[in-house]
This record gives C-alpha cells, sequence and structure tokens, in this order.
C-alpha cells in the first residue's frame, strides 16, 4: 500500500505541477471553504429555528437550477450583479474599497433615460449605443470622482463612495420628478418611456436579457485587462504598495482614476440595462441595491474579474429562491440577508489565513518528498 | 486485496452519498411541484406584512381569502419593483400553480405585470392601482379605491380636535393619489372650521423611517396638533406623534393599536371584501371586470372605529357626512375653491365627485395647506 501511494507521488514530472497547483489553490480554495462554513453557520442558524436546512438547500436548488425557468430566473438577476461587482472588483485591486456602486446604477439609469428623451428618432442601434455611452459615462464620472477625492484629496474611498450613494439616489428622485419627468407619469414619476427601438430583447435560447452577455463579456475582459497587460500589472503593483509604485514612476494618479471611472462605467451599464430591458424607463425602481450585493460577489471571487461571473450567478440563484423559501418555509425575506452576511463575514475571516496555511505553500510538497 | 477492498469501500460510499441523494431528492419533489386541488392565489407586497399599513391592508385581504374553502394562498412580502416581482410572478404561476395572483404595489403594474401577462394568457393578473385602459392584455385588471373620501372624514375628525387650528400631514411624494388625500384632509377639517390650516412635509420616499419622524416632529414643533400621513407604513408617524401628544388619523390600516388614546379614526382599505368578492367570481367561473373601482358606498374603503379622544359633536357631523358619502357620488373638491397660490380650481357651483378622472391628474394643494408640490 505505502510503496504504491509513494509511487504515485514521487511521479517525476508531477512534482513541479503539484507545487503549482498548491499555490494557485489557495486562490479557490479559501473563498470555497470560507463559503462552506457560511452555509455551515447558516445551517445551524435554520436547525436552531426548527427548520431543515436540507429542504433549505433542496429548495435553494429547485428555484434557483433545477429547472428551465429556474435559470432564466438565475441568470436575470445575475446580469445587473456582473456588471455592478466589477465596480467593486476593479478599484479593489488598486487597494481601493469603493462600496458606492449603487450610485453609479441610478445615475447611468438616468443618463440613458434622460438620451433616449433627448435623442428620439435614431435607429435602434445606435440610439441604445448613445444610451450605452451615456451610462458609462455618467457612472464612471460619479466613481472617477471617488478615485480622484481619493488620490489628490486623500478622502477615504469606502466612505465618500457610500455617501455620494446616497447623493446620487436624491438626485436621481429629484432629476425623474423634476426636469426629467414625463407630464403624463402621475403616480409613479418616471421618465418618458423608451421608443420601442431603443427597447433592449432578450437572448436567443433563453428569457434573459442581453444585459447578460454583456456583464460576461465585460468581465472577461476586465478580466484581460488586469491580469494580461501592462495597465493592469501597474495597477495591480498600485495595490500592492502605492509608495513603491510612485517610486517605480508609475501614473498613480491617473491609474487610481482611470479603474474606479472603468468600475464606474460598468455599474452605469447595468442601470442602463435596467432601463432598457427592465423596465422601459428611468425612475426610484433603479434603486433596487445591486450595488450592495455587488460587494459581496466582489468579495467572494476575491476582486478577480473572471471569479466574478460564478459568483454572481450562485447569488443570483439564492436571490432567485429566496421567494420559494418564504412561501414553502415560511421564513422571512430577511433569510437570503443573513445567509450572505454568513457567507461575508466567512470570507473575511478567510482573508486573514492568506499565506498562512501550509497546505497551499509550494515548500511544503518540496519537503514531503 | 487490501487494494480492492479500498476500491469497494469507496464504491460504497459513492454509491451510498448517491442513494441518499436520490432520496432526499424525491423527498423534495412530491412536496415541490404538489399542486392544490382548487384554486391557488398569490398575494405580493412589496414592503412587510405587518406594516400597520399599505402592505398589511393587502395582508389583512389575503387573510380573509384563505378562509375561503378550496382557496390556498400563497404570499411574498418585500418583493422589489424591478424584474424580482416578475420572476415572483412566473415562480408562483410555475412552482406552486397559482392561476389568480394579486401583485399589489403601485409599481408592479407598468412594465412588469404587462411584461409577463402575455405569457400566462390562462393566468388572472388583477393589480391595485386602477392603471389598466383599453388594448392592454384582457388577463390583466385593475382595481382601486376613492380613499380621499376617507381622509375627508379624517379631516372632521381632526377639525374637532384641533385646538391650535393647525394640523399636520405627512406626504410620501406630491403625486395625485396623495396630494387628493391632502387637500380632502384639509377640506374636511375646514368644514368644521375655515380658520384651521393644514401643515404638509413631503419625506421624498414611500418608506422611510427617520425622515417621517423628523417631519411629525417638526410638525409637533410647528404647533399643528393633529396629524395624519401618506406612507406606506404610517407606524412611525402615528408613535412619533402620540409621542408629542398629538391627535392622530390613521391610513392605509387600523393603527389605533398603537396608540388608542390619540387616535382619532383612519381611513382603511378594505380589501378584505374586494378579494373575496373576486376570488369567489373565479370559483364560480366569472369573469371578474379588467376596471374595478369603489369607495366607501361601495365597500373598498372604510373608516376604523371613533376613539375615545373624538367629541360628540364630532361624531354627529362625522356620521351625518359618513351617511351622504354612503349614498355615493358625493364631492369633496367643489367650487368656489382655490389653490394655495390663488389660482382658481373650481368656480361656484363646480364639483368634482369621488369618481371623477379630473382628479387623478391633481397638481394642487388647495387654499389652507401650506406647503408646495415641487
Amino acid at each position: 500500500m505505502s510503496t504504491e501511494t509513494t509511487g504515485l507521488v514521487l511521479a517525476a514530472p508531477s512534482r513541479a505541477w503539484v507545487e503549482t497547483v498548491a499555490r494557485r489553490s489557495e486562490g479557490v480554495a479559501l473563498p470555497l471553504g470560507a463559503l462552506l462554513i457560511g452555509f455551515l453557520a447558516f445551517s445551524v442558524f435554520l436547525a436552531v429555528l426548527g427548520k431543515s436546512p436540507v429542504a433549505f438547500f433542496g429548495y435553494v436548488y429547485q428555484a434557483g437550477f433545477g429547472t428551465e425557468f429556474s435559470w432564466s430566473n438565475t441568470l436575470s438577476r445575475a446580469a445587473p450583479l456582473l456588471l455592478a461587482a466589477l465596480c467593486v472588483a476593479l478599484p479593489a485591486r488598486l487597494g481601493l474599497v469603493v462600496i458606492g456602486g449603487e450610485g453609479a446604477i441610478v445615475l447611468g439609469g438616468v443618463a440613458a433615460g434622460a438620451l433616449a428623451m433627448s435623442l428620439p428618432g435614431l435607429p435602434g442601434p445606435i440610439g441604445i449605443l448613445m444610451m450605452g455611452l451615456g451610462a458609462m459615462i455618467a457612472g464612471g464620472a460619479w466613481i472617477g470622482a471617488i478615485g480622484a477625492m481619493r488620490y489628490y484629496r486623500g478622502v477615504n474611498e469606502t466612505i465618500s463612495s457610500l455617501l455620494m450613494a446616497y447623493i446620487a439616489i436624491a438626485l436621481m428622485n429629484h432629476l425623474v420628478e423634476g426636469p426629467f419627468r414625463d407630464p403624463a407619469s402621475l403616480n409613479k414619476p418616471s421618465t418618458a418611456p423608451l421608443p420601442d427601438a431603443y427597447r433592449i430583447g432578450e437572448l436567443p435560447f433563453i428569457d434573459v436579457h442581453w444585459g447578460l452577455a454583456a456583464g460576461i463579456l465585460a468581465c472577461v475582459l476586465c478580466w484581460v485587462l488586469i491580469e494580461r497587460t501592462t495597465w493592469g500589472f501597474a495597477a495591480r503593483i498600485v495595490g500592492g504598495n502605492v509608495r513603491a509604485a510612485e517610486v517605480q514612476g508609475l501614473p498613480t494618479g491617473v491609474l487610481m482614476v482611470g479603474f474606479t471611472a472603468l468600475g464606474g462605467a460598468c455599474a452605469g451599464l447595468a442601470g442602463m440595462f435596467e432601463v432598457a430591458a427592465i423596465h422601459g424607463s428611468a425612475n426610484a425602481s433603479l434603486a433596487a441595491g445591486y450595488g450592495y450585493t455587488a460587494i459581496l460577489i466582489a468579495f467572494l471571487a476575491r476582486h478577480n474579474a473572471l471569479a466574478v461571473i460564478p459568483v454572481a450567478v450562485l447569488f443570483a440563484g439564492l436571490e432567485a429562491s429566496s421567494g420559494l423559501i418564504q412561501r414553502r418555509m415560511e421564513l422571512p425575506d430577511a433569510t437570503i440577508a443573513v445567509l450572505e452576511g454568513l457567507v461575508f463575514v466567512a470570507i473575511l475571516l478567510s482573508e486573514t489565513l492568506t499565506g498562512r496555511m501550509r497546505l497551499f505553500q509550494p515548500e511544503l510538497w518540496r519537503r514531503t518528498s | 486485496m487490501p487494494h480492492l477492498f479500498s476500491a469497494d469501500r469507496r464504491q460504497f460510499l459513492m454509491t451510498s452519498a448517491g442513494m441518499a441523494g436520490l432520496a432526499v431528492a424525491a423527498s423534495l419533489l412530491p412536496a415541490g411541484l404538489a399542486r392544490a386541488a382548487g384554486l391557488t392565489v398569490g398575494f405580493i407586497y412589496v414592503g412587510p406584512k405587518d406594516d400597520y399599513g399599505y402592505n398589511q391592508a393587502h395582508a389583512e385581504g389575503a387573510k380573509a381569502v384563505k378562509q375561503i374553502a378550496g382557496v390556498t394562498v400563497i404570499e411574498e412580502e418585500l418583493v422589489p419593483e424591478t424584474v424580482d416581482v416578475q420572476k415572483t410572478m412566473e415562480s408562483m404561476i410555475n412552482f406552486d400553480g397559482a392561476t389568480l395572483l394579486f401583485p399589489t404595489s403601485f409599481g408592479y403594474f407598468d412594465p412588469h405585470i404587462l411584461t409577463v401577462a402575455p405569457k400566462y394568457p390562462e393566468i388572472r393578473f388583477e393589480h391595485c392601482g386602477g392603471l389598466w385602459s383599453e388594448g392592454m392584455p384582457a388577463n390583466t385588471g385593475s382595481y382601486f379605491g376613492y380613499i380621499g373620501m376617507g381622509q375627508y372624514l379624517n379631516g372632521i375628525a381632526a377639525g374637532h380636535a384641533t385646538k391650535t387650528k393647525k394640523i399636520g400631514f405627512v406626504a410620501a411624494k406630491p403625486i395625485p393619489q396623495v396630494l387628493l388625500n391632502i387637500n380632502s384632509f384639509l377640506l374636511g377639517a375646514r368644514s368644521v372650521d375655515p380658520e384651521i390650516t393644514c401643515q404638509v412635509i413631503f419625506t421624498g420616499e414611500w418608506s422611510l423611517a427617520v425622515k417621517e419622524a423628523e417631519a411629525t416632529n417638526a410638525l409637533a414643533d410647528q404647533g399643528c396638533d393633529v396629524v395624519t400621513c401618506h406612507v406606506d407604513g404610517p407606524k412611525v408617524v402615528m408613535e412619533t406623534g402620540a409621542g408629542r401628544g398629538m391627535y392622530l388619523c390613521g391610513y392605509h390600516a387600523n393603527q389605533s393599536p398603537l396608540a388608542p388614546d390619540m387616535y382619532l379614526t383612519g381611513a382603511e382599505w378594505n380589501w378584505a371584501q374586494v378579494y373575496t368578492d373576486m376570488v369567489n367570481t373565479t370559483i364560480a367561473g366569472g369573469t371578474i371586470p379588467n376596471f374595478v373601482r369603489g369607495g366607501l358606498a361601495e365597500g373598498f374603503v372604510k373608516m376604523s372605529p371613533l376613539g375615545p379622544a373624538v367629541s360628540d359633536a364630532a361624531r354627529n357631523q362625522f356620521e351625518a357626512t359618513q351617511a351622504e358619502i354612503l349614498k355615493g357620488g358625493y364631492a369633496v373638491i367643489k367650487g368656489p375653491l382655490k389653490d394655495n397660490k390663488g389660482n382658481v380650481i373650481a368656480a361656484g357651483g363646480e364639483a368634482y365627485a369621488e369618481d371623477d378622472v379630473k382628479l387623478e391628474s391633481m397638481d394642487y394643494l388647495v387654499e389652507g395647506v401650506v406647503g408646495s408640490t415641487s
């Protein structure tokens, strides 16, 4: 038995490979472990309430991933979360904790709604393009300003982004109830309904709008930008040590403003899809909290733009199942929020383990040979 | 042999894990996909169903529907007016077999119900808010009530109770439904004493507890001694107002349990009757009209029982006016009437009855209301 095992591990070409796997798997194993611990803690919570954790996860599976409708439900919810999570993940790679993506979403939505009103009669694709650009500029300027305040004035970006999200929502309310209001929208003040040509339809084969495709594409592009370009490399150096980056002559300010603005542009685009694919006009429903769920998603994905995709789908699935859980298990709507909160705490705690578990050190595997 | 044994054990573990998984799945499925034999009715609320307000009023209606034999009621609360509500409706249809849905929030209709309804022509969607018009899907419908009349009666109770001649109104947004309530409240009070003024404060949101408390305190500081409101959950306004020694007029649901001594009366929805009627119509195989409206006379709206602080004079005028309103077609907005900027709204002899469509685009506050729509 023992000779057999040793023979396997000692197979010469696999040693370097094992070391790489050990080093690389830390980034996957830690969040996954934290996720499981969060689920476990939540199961205890359910058991204390006298509810069955097995039934709970059964319903999550059924309503989130079990049927074709469940998938359309999950993916529709994932669409805005993908883009909103980038607004957290991108600045995070420069060491900035931006939690106010909600502000960029609502302003992006308002910009799209206002542009549609002021530019009627364009061919559909051009109109949609203009709305998308406008939304990205609005969201990008809003979050980019947070990066600029951080770099030039030393304003804490976490606090300022959160507070500016409230300002953005107030601004949205003012605009859709005041200057941009469609007089016909009596009891729910909104911008004028989008012309049909400006509406964004659904993907082929599944009942989900094009925002999902845009979100996945944005995640892939951002991953390439961060991991495979010199700009991304420079950004990661800033994230590692700002002073070192400046000594190296990297344009820290440009990078900070640029990447926060790019994150904001993604969130703004999410607002545009909400307006063009879901609501058909901009109104107070834009402030739906996607920007806040996105914080959890980005942290669980460890700010890796590619990892955002599965994590966003997982969280969207949880939210998709919250209704069925409410109806079948008679648990309050906040149940899923409790689960998300526990997972988030577990993730934050797991961060302290980074680089401290021998299991993931290449040296361990070198020595055991 | 140990090699073989370990393989066996692994196989055994995998097989048993798989079987356990299947057993779990099998035990879940029948419960998951079981459909009630009778009618399944789904209720969807935008806020908590125990908010002492808009959502509780609908949940009380749902409770009444539960009493009907053969009807299964499913409910979901705190559903935002986004793709969320679209998927909740579809989830109720797909997983619970609901065939009659009551998505109750105003913002659920356009675009959400209008998006989902065409996909499910066999399912009936009944929406609260009165937005249905010709050309919209035939399987959708809309209902609403003339609750402004209730605020007029509130105003009568308030007019008798106030000593400072100043009454207060905490309002969410300056939209027609809210403006009609504010104007009705003041006109009710002015039917008692034309000197009375009403201070209004808009919070800007349907549910924003901190601002509602601030607004109520501000009204008390300005000398208002009666307060009412039009926000989703009047609980904060009622509790804060009672704490400041103000008399209270309720809205949406009965808030008297929050402050029985200070509560005068309240304008309540009577969804229990409306929903029971609609469900019974459906069970009998009939069709609910696409556009349904009513007021006190039709049982869509009711008043909370008068509280201990209501004087006999107030009770007499209240009951006499209520009897008038119950005859139907009562007009609160009638000439001669000006708005609070001096523009003429109705000349002498002009009157807008409770069901007049012109009231639905109201954009003014009447003379005597202190506040601005913008």
